[in-house]
């Protein structure tokens, strides 16, 4: 009896080591896949998102990003944003809006077929700087413009 | 739900241009509902793939910052009248959907 329980002991160890190593192969993967950048999007100052997306917060003004936006926005919750990059190797295009809860609004990863321009929409909880971040040969660049809002888009 | 995206694709030239609009509430879980007093749980879009033919061409990953019902706009190279591009996107509730088009 003592043979068999020391064997089942033995056998349950083997299998709880074999489960451990897929965990590990199981977490590979999703990092080679980019997931969700959760942690980014949580910061609630815009160093912190920088730094948690594309590992810096050194930006460089650059006048080969064009960045569109309403002077004025009546309502927070709808503010166009596009960004126009003429960088080279641009890898990836956020966008800031530092005095939102989250100042990350959006990343875009960008591949070479990408033709340089990028519209959306975002919120905005009150009046700020809306900056656009281009990440392009490991440097960081950037483009700001002030915009008025009315009225907020983000709490209520 | 083919109605959830809605979009646009055309040619011009060898680059395509693409509108989508996808409806979705965007909720940030800021906002309270005025009747209740509780919070409304944050339902946002984490992540969108834009696929032509099957290869990625651009890929977003939103935040609660992005507005409700959100519009995109953008243009890629190497696209000709008759290919497919195909937009999905994942929420942070674990829903997803996929709509796919042909380039007019």
């Amino acid at each position: 009896m003592q043979h068999t329980r020391r064997l089942f002991l033995k056998g349950t160890m083997a299998a709880g080591t074999l489960a451990i190593a897929a965990g590990a192969n199981l977490l590979t993967p999703g990092k080679v896949l980019a997931a969700w950048p959760e942690k980014a999007f949580t910061a609630e100052k815009m160093d912190t998102a920088l730094s948690e997306l594309v590992g810096g917060t050194e930006l460089i003004e650059s006048d080969k990003i064009t960045l569109k936006t309403p002077d004025i926005a009546e309502n927070g919750a709808v503010v166009s944003v596009t960004v126009r990059t003429e960088l080279p190797d641009a890898e990836s295009i956020s966008i800031y809006v530092p005095v939102n809860t989250s100042p990350l609004t959006a990343s875009y990863e960008l591949t070479d077929k990408f033709d340089g321009e990028i519209s959306g929409r975002i919120k905005m909880a009150e009046t700020s700087d809306v900056i656009a971040v281009v990440q392009a040969g490991g440097k960081l660049y950037s483009a700001k413009r002030e915009v008025k809002v009315t009225l907020g888009g983000c709490g209520g | 739900m083919a109605n959830d995206i809605k979009i646009r694709a055309w040619t011009e030239g060898d680059k395509a241009n693409v509108k989508a609009i996808v409806f979705h509430p965007m909720e940030t879980g800021l906002r309270k509902d005025k009747k209740t007093g509780k919070k409304i749980p944050a339902h946002y879009i984490t992540e969108v793939v834009c696929e032509h033919n099957g290869n990625t061409v651009l890929k977003c990953n939103w935040g609660p910052g992005v507005s409700k019902n959100p519009f995109i706009s953008f243009g890629f190279k190497g696209a000709k009248s008759g290919d497919t591009f195909t937009l999905s996107w994942k929420d942070n509730q674990g829903k997803s959907a996929s709509q796919e088009t042909k380039i007019s």
